[in-house]
């Protein structure tokens, strides 16, 4: 069974106008287990991780990143964006299993 | 005392060694990363340049290590950073992560956090739109790893 994926942690900047590059910074809780570990009783835990993170503004894909287990655990992704125009962001994280856990920004320019 | 000879080919060595350094760098690498890479250049020369790879020098604790990776480039539809590949030399499995970049990011900039079991060298590999390739290595001093049970 997968451990479960936590809640996601999205960061956005405010005062954004259109032109600026932003940083957008996120975190989701998760063990990131490397499958090189054994237990107590020396059986081999098996691997489990978040593998895929995309990001996609307006159903347009931006960023997308393939995890392997030498990401730490509870994954920090950043990276930056070209604002346009206002939107929604949906990232979305996907683990071993293929469960994915979905989170939404909205991106406001004043 | 003056050798003017002596200190010609030490100069020479000097100059052979700075040119010849990043080949045999290439081959320095263990053996598995050379072959991830190999598959990855297709027979396509890797460069050094345009990439900034920030790790710390000396990491405390290997279970997370922040790397930050910069890679110069106007991110336009015709020249772009399409991916970044990294590698932890000395970890049980290499591969690290992949970035997959667009030109909508403005910038080809990307930070997360990384495991490293032991001391090592990171390799990053950039690939441009026009299918060039750069490549940085950097070498992180691990006191406690990160890959452990």
């Amino acid at each position: 069974m997968s451990s479960p994926i936590g809640q996601p942690r999205l960061r956005l900047p405010t005062q954004v106008k259109a032109g600026d590059v932003i940083e957008i910074r996120t975190l989701i809780n998760h063990v990131m287990e490397t499958g090189q570990r054994r237990n107590p009783e020396g059986q081999e835990i098996p691997r489990d991780i978040i593998k895929r993170f995309e990001a996609r503004f307006e159903g347009e894909l931006v960023f997308a990143m393939d995890l392997a287990p030498a990401i730490a655990a509870n994954p920090y992704i950043a990276f930056p964006f070209r604002v346009e125009r206002a939107g929604r962001f949906e990232m979305t994280w996907t683990n071993d299993a293929g469960e994915t856990r979905r989170a939404n920004a909205e991106l406001k320019l004043g | 005392m003056d050798h003017p000879t002596s200190r010609r080919a030490v100069l020479a060595l000097a100059l052979a060694g700075a040119v010849l350094l990043p080949r045999q760098g290439l081959a320095s690498l263990p053996q598995n990363v050379q072959t991830a890479i190999n598959k990855l250049r297709a027979g396509r020369a890797a460069q050094e340049g345009r990439i900034t790879l920030r790790l710390p020098a000396i990491a405390e604790n290997g279970n997370t290590v922040p790397l930050s990776i910069m890679v110069e480039s106007p991110m336009t539809r015709a020249d772009h950073v399409k991916a970044i590949h990294v590698f932890a030399t000395a970890n049980p499995a290499p591969e690290v992560a992949v970035f997959h970049l667009t030109p909508s990011m403005g910038r080809a900039n990307v930070d997360t956090r990384i495991r490293l079991g032991q001391t090592q060298e990171v390799v990053a590999l950039a690939e441009m739109a026009d299918g060039s390739l750069f490549m940085a290595r950097a070498e992180v001093k691990v006191t406690i790893g990160g890959c452990g049970g």
